[in-house]
């Protein structure tokens, strides 16, 4: 019995030390969704920022290490999100907070930022005006009117009707709106629009619907994942796409990770979107292959991956700048003029203003690439591109 | 008017569709709870594993799509025979608060269980190439497998119906819904009677769960996000009757497929009012026993 105690004394002594030693330990607050039926969107990002802390987590100044914590939030549950960033702020005291792939979780999240004074570089949730919450917040992800919008003008040069149907939450309500703006100022004609309850796994109805309508083309949203292939698997099984039904939409409904799965219906498929696996960039390139080592020659990374990934550097960089010691608004001052020429996207930057992306949309179609499914970049459809949604609403 | 009737003869598919799928899962749980005064709320588990049991056969052995059905519906028929005989059968004599407990339980580890053999995920559902396409009748196109789903169920449930109608067994089983004491004094062996009817349902579950998983995707939470659903084609329909729930399901396909093809933003809302006014006006359900 002595034995063992002395044992654990040394235990405690030795952790105590060791913790001591490592006072420059940065916390990283990471929070995903690991379960429920909206899983495998939170893999993405867990996946992205697990490639980048094993590639690039020793390139920090000396005596500077960085402590992931991961949480799963279960889903579009802004309560538990709320309750899992609290804690992660209060008990385990982190510097960052990043990830989250839902709108409604971000906003409830920021609002602590803000209190707490932690920075927050969402990797996902696109919720436009998330940024406008808190001054903490920052984003390396997307806004839907960024790609909708455009797709919304360019689209109109292609078809007279089109029929809107979106994920019933807050980003799908901005990608209706930003698309139609878009479609509608260009003269175009929106036949009918739907709103679908986020966690529909059966998309019949709603697209039996719009094929009854027949219009040229229908606009689709929804938040990538398993939700787009049921929706595609819908549009193969009514046969809209015999009926000359185009399908287009923003890239979350041909993520590139489930994008094998959804078979040949997508062919053809035109999205606009900021990143895609068949990019051929050389940083794109070097990361499609990194992921594929890491994960399996199968696995293609989703932009959800590649958005993790840069948000993983854009913090990196801002503890090498700040060499560890973390002051939140000396970190806020380094992300509002971050840059990245590089990134697998291509170039980004954070926009100082708005604390929101900065990036290239690309229009693009699903083409066969060595007999694979793959978003093939046909074009920039816009350079170096804010959130246009924040231009037309101005703060007050 | 023509669009308008081609709309409906599309709803009224897709929600047959719907329907029956929802009728194969619940008629298992309207029968148990009529025959044996068993609240099981597990009885999606038996659907959720069906589901399992048929995609991963199919993805994981290469085993062919009818096969894979059958091997649904007889291994989860044989282990819901097993669960009734040795968990089930205590709590037939205890209060509903046990019985209530007890399926929750269960359902919560089915969720763990699920969860840790075939990951949170929504399983993909890949359905053989015969099946996929479109049938063109009546001039308008038509989902295969859809058709398919149709047919075979209605040709389940005629079989069934038959089954409890016109044989022996059904006469067993009907007796003892109407009179379990009495139809135990003329010999017939009730609780042998209740571990059949009790695998049967469980089987159906089965086959509704596995045909069905294209329209209610297979994943851990299953038992718990449906049950709301096979517990209304119960209450709407009424306890321990065949027909009962046929036309609770049917309403409840066809409305909900209604509210999602013509007022989309309200959801599922329609079915909610729908059970609480066919609920306040027959407390008992469509076609139950006033008791």
């Amino acid at each position: 019995m002595g034995l063992k105690l002395s044992t654990i004394i040394a235990a405690v002594a030795l952790a105590a030390a060791s913790g001591w030693a490592a006072a420059q330990t940065v916390k990283i607050g990471i929070i995903t969704t690991y379960s429920g039926p909206t899983a495998g969107q939170g893999d993405q990002l867990d996946k992205g920022f697990k490639l980048y802390l094993k590639l690039n987590g020793n390139k920090l100044p000396p005596g500077v290490k960085v402590e992931p914590i991961f949480r799963d939030d279960t889903g579009a549950n802004p309560d538990a999100a709320k309750r899992i960033a609290q804690e992660l702020i209060v008990r385990d005291k982190v510097q960052f907070l990043t990830g989250v792939v839902w709108t409604p979780n971000a906003a409830a999240i920021a609002p602590l930022t803000a209190e707490a004074k932690v920075p927050f570089v969402i990797a996902n949730a696109a919720g436009w005006n998330i940024p406008r919450m808190s001054k903490y917040v920052a984003r390396v992800s997307h806004t839907l009117p960024q790609s909708a919008y455009p797709l919304g003008k360019w689209a109109a040069k292609k078809f007279k009707r089109v029929y809107t149907v979106v994920s019933d939450f807050a980003p799908g309500q901005e990608a209706e709106d930003a698309f139609i703006k878009g479609f509608k100022e260009s003269g175009g004609e929106i036949v009918g629009s739907a709103r679908v309850p986020l966690a529909t796994t059966d998309f019949i109805p709603y697209m039996q619907r719009v094929k009854d309508a027949k219009p040229d083309a229908i606009f689709a949203f929804n938040p990538g994942g398993k939700q787009a292939t049921a929706q595609m698997k819908a549009y193969a099984d009514l046969g809209l796409k015999k009926a000359g039904i185009k399908y287009i939409g923003t890239g979350d409904i041909t993520a590139d990770e489930e994008l094998q799965n959804m078979g040949d219906a997508a062919l053809g498929v035109i999205t606009v979107h900021h990143y895609s696996a068949a990019g051929d960039r050389p940083a794109n390139k070097a990361f499609v292959a990194a992921y594929k080592k890491e994960y399996g020659e199968k696995m293609n990374p989703g932009y959800m991956a590649a958005v993790a990934w840069d948000a993983m550097d854009l913090i990196f960089h801002c503890i090498r700048e700040e060499k560890g010691k973390m002051d939140p608004d000396k970190t806020m001052e380094i992300i509002r003029n971050y840059k990245n020429p590089d990134s697998p996207r291509g170039p980004i930057q954070i926009d100082p203003e708005t604390r929101d992306i900065v990036q290239n949309e690309y229009l693009r179609e699903v083409r066969k690439v060595d007999g694979k499914l793959a978003n093939v970049e046909l074009e920039v459809i816009e350079t170096q591109y804010k959130d246009p949604w924040k231009e037309f609403n101005k703060p007050k | 008017m023509q669009d308008f009737l081609s709309s409906l003869v599309m709803v009224a598919f897709h929600g047959l569709a719907y329907g029956m799928i929802l009728y194969l899962i619940s008629v298992g749980l309207s029968v148990t709870m009529g025959l044996m005064g068993f609240v099981n709320l597990a009885h999606g588990v038996f659907a959720m594993a069906g589901g399992y049991m048929m995609l991963s056969a199919m993805s994981r052995l290469d085993v062919p799509f009818p096969l894979a059905i059958v091997i649904a519906f007889c291994a989860v028929a044989l282990a819901s025979m097993v669960l009734e005989r040795f968990l089930y059968s205590r709590l037939y004599s205890a209060g509903e608060l046990e019985q209530v407990l007890f399926t929750i339980g269960l359902i919560f580890m089915s969720v763990a269980v699920a969860r840790l053999v075939y990951g949170p995920l929504p399983q993909p559902v890949h359905i053989p190439g015969y099946l996929k396409g479109q049938l063109h009748f009546l001039g308008r196109d038509f989902p295969t497998y859809r058709v398919f789903l149709i047919v075979f169920s209605v040709s389940l449930v005629a079989l069934l119906w038959f089954g409890v109608e016109r044989t022996r067994w059904g006469a067993m089983v009907r007796a003892t819904v109407d009179y379990r004491a009495m139809a135990q004094s003329v010999g017939i062996n009730t609780s042998r009677l209740f571990t059949l009817t009790f695998a049967l349902g469980s089987g159906l579950a089965a086959l509704g769960g596995a045909l069905g998983a294209e329209i209610i995707a297979v994943e851990p939470t299953y038992p718990f996000e449906h049950l709301v659903f096979f517990l209304i084609v119960v209450a709407v329909g009424g306890l321990g009757s065949l027909r009962g729930p046929f036309v609770a399901a049917l309403l409840i396909g066809v409305a909900d497929t209604a509210c999602k093809y013509w007022i989309p933003e309200f959801g599922a809302f329609f079915i909610y009012i729908a059970t609480i006014a066919v609920l306040l006006l027959r407390p008992e359900g469509l076609f139950g026993k006033a008791t």
